[in-house]
């Protein structure tokens, strides 16, 4: 049982719900970041059948079976997708130096209509700097229905985020959220690992609940700056991502509602008034 | 002596209204004087599809507006309102 004290507030699990992605920076121990570039460099990493629990993949001694089972780390996977998920698949990405061309835009695997998700983490073993690439993210991008490729046409948005960062970081994302290896223009091979996990529970309040009715908040006013005076839950599910469109960006509120409503089982639960505007269809009639 | 080849530019706009601002950009350059590429840039190359034919870009396709398909009214997928521009630029053949 992972300890309460791993488990993600609700306020980064509603970030979660918002935007696709958490970022932990240099979560993983140095010491440990050095021996996995030892084994992607003598023969990479042994992976287990699709379907297998998670507890029974990478067995010690291994390096990446060290960080999996790292608290803070079953403390994310918890609250995402609950205990002993299973092993979907993992993959090491390697961008050779000075490559000419990135990834090309896209989301993985095909398109998927669930609203039960599917996490991947991403784990950074080295310091990726700008000029080496990281992967890119395009935040809040995770609920647009898309099959893999079809978005390879998209070079740049607005507010993309190139994973910069230390040896040692985590990326935990939706299955869904776009995303592309940039070029690598070092003269040193990049390396990214990445792992997908299936939830074999339900997933409902998974992670630390104790603050999510006061991060729920009420009914507010809307259209005045007291409707995001606080950063509750509703203000943080409320803000917008740079490439959106006008109304697009309204409907991805929408999207990241009913996500909140399956993942607590509030079926009230709104921000801005959007979508219980929508369900109001009175059918009482006045006595004639 | 010179020959023409063709620039293209795809900007994704906020709506609509081609003054509206951009959100997303591709090029592709037929001179083969540039390169472009998935995440190479974090600035739009202009504010607004208005500013790209202020630059001589001219516009060749205008997005379609068409209702969204019977329940699916909500539902959020590819940008909507793609314009596609065009230079032509000579290059010595």
């Amino acid at each position: 049982m992972v300890d309460k004290k791993y488990l993600l507030t609700t306020a980064k699990m509603a970030e979660f719900v918002a935007r696709g992605f958490l970022r932990f920076d240099e979560l993983v121990p140095d010491e440990i970041n050095r021996a996995v570039m030892v084994a992607f460099d003598t023969g990479g990493i042994e992976a287990a059948p699709a379907g297998t629990p998670l507890s029974h993949c990478y067995p010690e001694p291994s390096p990446i079976g060290a960080i999996l089972r790292m608290p803070e780390i079953q403390g994310i996977i918890h609250s995402l997708v609950g205990p002993d998920p299973l092993f979907d698949h993992h993959a090491i990405h390697v961008r050779q130096p000075r490559e000419g061309n990135a990834q090309g835009m896209h989301g993985d695997s095909i398109i998927d209509t669930r609203m039960h998700f599917d996490i991947q983490l991403m784990y950074f073993p080295h310091e990726v700097p700008l000029e080496m690439g990281g992967t890119l993210l395009v935040p809040g991008s995770q609920y647009r229905r898309i099959n893999e490729m079809d978005i390879a046409r998209y070079q740049n948005f607005a507010g993309q985020i190139p994973m910069v960062c230390k040896a040692g970081s985590l990326l935990a994302l939706h299955h869904g959220v776009w995303h592309c290896g940039r070029q690598n223009n070092t003269d040193r091979k990049r390396y990214m690992y990445k792992i997908r996990l299936n939830p074999v529970v339900r997933q409902y309040r998974l992670w630390n609940t104790d603050d999510l009715a006061a991060m729920n908040g009420g009914p507010k006013r809307i259209f005045t700056r007291e409707h995001n005076a606080v950063a509750d839950v509703q203000t943080i599910l409320s803000r917008g991502e740079a490439w959106y469109e006008d109304g697009g960006g309204r409907l991805e509120i929408i999207n990241r509602v009913k996500m909140w409503r399956f993942l607590t089982g509030d079926e009230s639960f709104d921000v801005h008034y959007w979508l219980t505007r929508l369900e109001n269809m009175p059918e009482v009639r006045l006595a004639a | 002596m010179s020959q023409l080849r063709q620039k293209v530019l795809i900007l994704y706009l906020a709506n609509s209204a081609l003054d509206s601002e951009v959100k997303g950009w591709t090029h592709y350059d037929g001179t083969g004087r540039a390169a472009h590429t998935t995440g190479d840039s974090d600035r739009p190359p202009y504010s607004s599809g208005l500013n790209a034919l202020l630059d001589g870009w001219r516009v060749i396709q205008f997005p379609q507006l068409n209702p969204p398909y019977p329940g699916l009214e909500y539902t959020t997928s590819f940008q909507i309102y793609e314009y596609i521009f065009e230079k032509l630029e000579a290059i010595d053949g």
